[in-house]
């Protein structure tokens, strides 16, 4: 970004300076050169959360098949390691590099450099003290116990004011947009960073720093941690989807209608699920009624969706082979439609007789957030990164390793747990069977779950140690890429125009 | 197209309406419920915890028991809940109008702890259970709490009176004895008044 071309603070807010003129237009070069810094600054410490956040995942998996281990501090209890790998990968590295591809795409599609940059850079100073000091919190007993919000009460504002630095920056490079076309893409991301401040403060603001009394408590809970996944990873993973696909294969998005149908079904359905994960509990029938049948309606946008990923790769799946982003991105793309089918299953009352309570949940968290959301963070990073960074991947091993080792180890997660889980609903709602019986029958399965967590940790660890390389690369001066890292992948993914 | 604006107040809306309808509704319909009198008995229900079992409510919540234990007990003929023992009838908005946080739950790794103070009365028994769950439930995945827990050497050779009292192989060395730290006690007074009996008509 240089000086001369960037806008001041008050004249990206002028109404007046906004240019549609196209030869005004940013080039790519020039939008990746300015997301570089504040870009990276989110991708490196996103990644470092990830390591730590599967680290303690191992630790907690382990723990529920072999309770004495670790057992002898208090930090390192089970409760108490299982909601500081929520919160490490959910506002570490899910959020941050959600929050790097949505700037880096938000960019792209509004074709203007990343202003302002000073802004991000804050931003992401800020989320990571806050996180930091929360995360320290939870382990040092200062959890609040309450699922998706268990950072204490003196962390969360920090990250509030780090997320209100980046919806400040988001209007104004809305604003300042050099191409009046919006795409779809755009919409779910500017609903997204609208979206989650207004979730994360009115959740903490009526549960941590003035809760409001009895179950209404759960409420606002649910209301909350189900629209972070609705309102808030969903949107930025379908948006990533939306450019990448059509980007990739080098054809249009099957159609444009239904990209609008499905938006706002997402908009108007999503936001209304999260009382189904009180079904049979106590609060008022019409309250958890009202989730069910929201739940089950998500059937259209999910299916809207769903079809219009499904037409546009129609033909063009043999470029999976050749680009990393595409295979990590479609596997993310229809782990998205799983998820929420499995989602809406669990919403039904007779099947939520059954899963609610039982690791089946934990299967169906990870369907969602990992298989659908990291994996597509995964894909795009694999295509932003050498964009922000003018370098090539060094090894296409790593590449490959990351791939095989997260794509076989999510399913060996997902499908036993899941199975898993089913049938301890089944024994759990049978009163004969003792409930120690349970607790013996899940064991397998959580034995299998740490091994699946092996194989996605070896996975992460690739991936981590590509990005090292890449950025010592980057100290080195540039040279051009002798051979290609994977065949074809070049050919394929830098066949970009400038247009 | 740009509709700028118009995708701005539809983003709006959308997240409002659910604001109004699943938050706004419920606060006014159940966010200021109040105690009853239980007409049998003629006891206020519920009643705020005390004390001990006040600070223990926090223990439970720093030590995130509520990753393994549900506290609400589904209606009869949903689940299994009533028919394992783990309440007399199911969990009502009224049960929780003192917690805070309310712990309601969404995993059973464990078992419900609704009414485990009347389920298992017995202090020993969740001061043995809590420092290794191994001792009064081999096979469970529960973890050993051991860290509430203090090892000391016994004072003049009298025991103290709220020593645990081990099995052979849980025991310490010769010479030391076990006792609960304050956490402990106050974590077990918490369990022990989870309660949840009094027959409420709306529960029925
Ligand atoms: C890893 C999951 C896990 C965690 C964490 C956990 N528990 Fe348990 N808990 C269990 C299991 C499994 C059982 C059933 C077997 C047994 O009695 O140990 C159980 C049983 C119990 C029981 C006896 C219930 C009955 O019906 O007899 C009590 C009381 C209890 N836990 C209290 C606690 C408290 C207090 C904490 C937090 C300090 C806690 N648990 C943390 C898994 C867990």
């Amino acid at each position: 970004m240089s000086e001369e071309t960037s806008p001041t603070l008050m004249q990206s807010l002028d109404p007046r300076k906004i240019s549609n003129d196209s030869d005004d237009c940013a080039t790519l070069v020039e939008i990746d050169r300015s997301c570089r810094a504040p870009l990276l600054i989110f991708i490196i410490s996103g990644l470092i959360w990830l390591l730590i956040g599967t680290g303690l995942a191992l630790i907690a998996s382990i723990k529920l098949h072999n309770p004495n281990f670790l057992s002898g501090w208090s930090w390192l209890s089970f409760g108490v390691v299982r909601p500081a790998h929520l919160n490490t990968v959910i506002y570490g590295f899910c959020s941050e590099t959600g929050i790097a591809v949505a700037l880096w795409l938000m960019c792209r599609l509004c074709k203007t450099p990343l202003i302002h940059s000073g802004i991000i850079i804050i931003a992401a100073v800020f989320w990571n003290i806050g996180l930091t000091i929360g995360i320290f919190g939870i382990l040092a007993g200062d959890s609040t116990s309450i699922e998706w919000l268990e950072l204490p009460a003196y962390s969360s504002p920090i990250l509030f004011i780090s997320f209100a630095l980046i919806g400040i920056w988001t209007v104004i490079a809305f604003r300042y947009r050099r191409e009046p076309m919006l795409y779809v893409s755009q919409w779910y991301l500017l609903a997204a960073f609208f979206w989650f401040p207004w979730l994360y403060s009115v959740a903490n603001i009526m549960l941590v720093l003035e809760p409001v009394h009895g179950t209404l408590q759960a409420a606002v809970n649910w209301w909350f941690a189900h629209n972070v996944l609705g309102l808030w990873f969903t949107p930025i993973g379908l948006a990533a989807i939306y450019y990448f696909i059509p980007k990739i294969i080098g054809r249009p998005i099957h159609s444009y209608h239904l990209s609008v149908f499905g938006f706002w079904s997402l908009a108007l359905f999503y936001n209304w699920n999260g009382m189904h994960h009180l079904i049979g509990g106590p609060l008022p029938a019409w309250l958890v009624t009202i989730s069910i049948v929201a739940s089950v309606m998500m059937l259209i946008p999910v299916v809207t969706v769903a079809i219009n990923h499904h037409m546009t790769m129609w033909g063009h799946f043999k470029a999976m082979k050749n680009s990393p982003t595409l295979r990590f991105i479609v596997v993310g793309a229809m782990s998205y439609t799983l998820a929420s089918l499995q989602g809406i299953a669990s919403a039904i009352p007779s099947y939520s007789e059954v899963v609610h309570f039982t690791h089946h949940t934990v299967a169906h968290a990870h369907l969602g957030m990992y298989a659908f959301f990291a994996m597509i963070m995964f894909g795009s990073m694999y295509y932003i990164i050498p964009r922000i960074t003018n370098r090539e991947w060094p090894s296409a091993g790593l590449i490959y390793i990351h791939f095989w080792a997260v794509f076989v180890g999510m399913i060996l997660y997902i499908v036993p747990l899941s199975i898993g889980g089913f049938l301890q609903g089944l024994k759990m709602n049978n009163p004969d069977v003792p409930f120690l019986e349970v607790v013996q029958m899940t064991l397998p399965f959580l034995k299998f779950r740490t091994l699946a967590g092996l194989l996605m940790t070896v996975g992460h660890i690739a991936f981590f140690a590509n990005f090292i390389w890449i950025l010592a690369r980057c100290l080195q001066p540039y040279r051009e890429p002798v051979a290609m890292i994977l065949k074809g992948t070049i050919g394929l993914e830098s066949k970009e125009e400038n247009s | 197209m740009n509709f700028g604006p118009l995708i701005f107040l539809g983003i709006f809306l959308s997240l409002a309406s659910s604001w109004c309808g699943l938050i706004l509704i419920p606060l006014f319909q159940f966010g200021k419920m109040e105690p009853v009198t239980i007409e049998m008995t003629g006891e206020i229900y519920p009643q705020p915890k005390g004390g001990e079992a006040k600070q223990g409510m926090s223990v439970y919540r720093s030590n995130g028991c509520i990753y393994c234990h549900s506290q609400q007990v589904r209606p009869r003929g949903f689940g299994a809940d009533i028919e394992r023992g783990w309440g007399s009838r199911r969990s009502v908005g009224r049960d929780y109008i003192y917690d805070n946080p309310v712990l309601l739950g969404t995993m059973r790794t464990g078992p419900d702890l609704t009414n485990i103070g009347q389920r298992q009365p017995s202090e020993d028994w969740h001061f043995s259970h809590l420092y290794d769950p191994q001792i009064t439930s081999p096979g469970s995945n529960m973890p050993p709490y051991r860290f509430l827990f203090e090892t000391r050497p016994i004072r003049n050779g009298v025991v103290s009176e709220n020593a645990l009292k081990l099995p052979a192989n849980f025991a310490p060395e010769d010479g030391f004895e076990i006792v609960p730290k304050k956490e402990a006690k106050a974590l077990v007074a918490y369990l022990l008044s989870l309660q949840a009996t009094a027959p409420l008509p709306e529960a029925r």
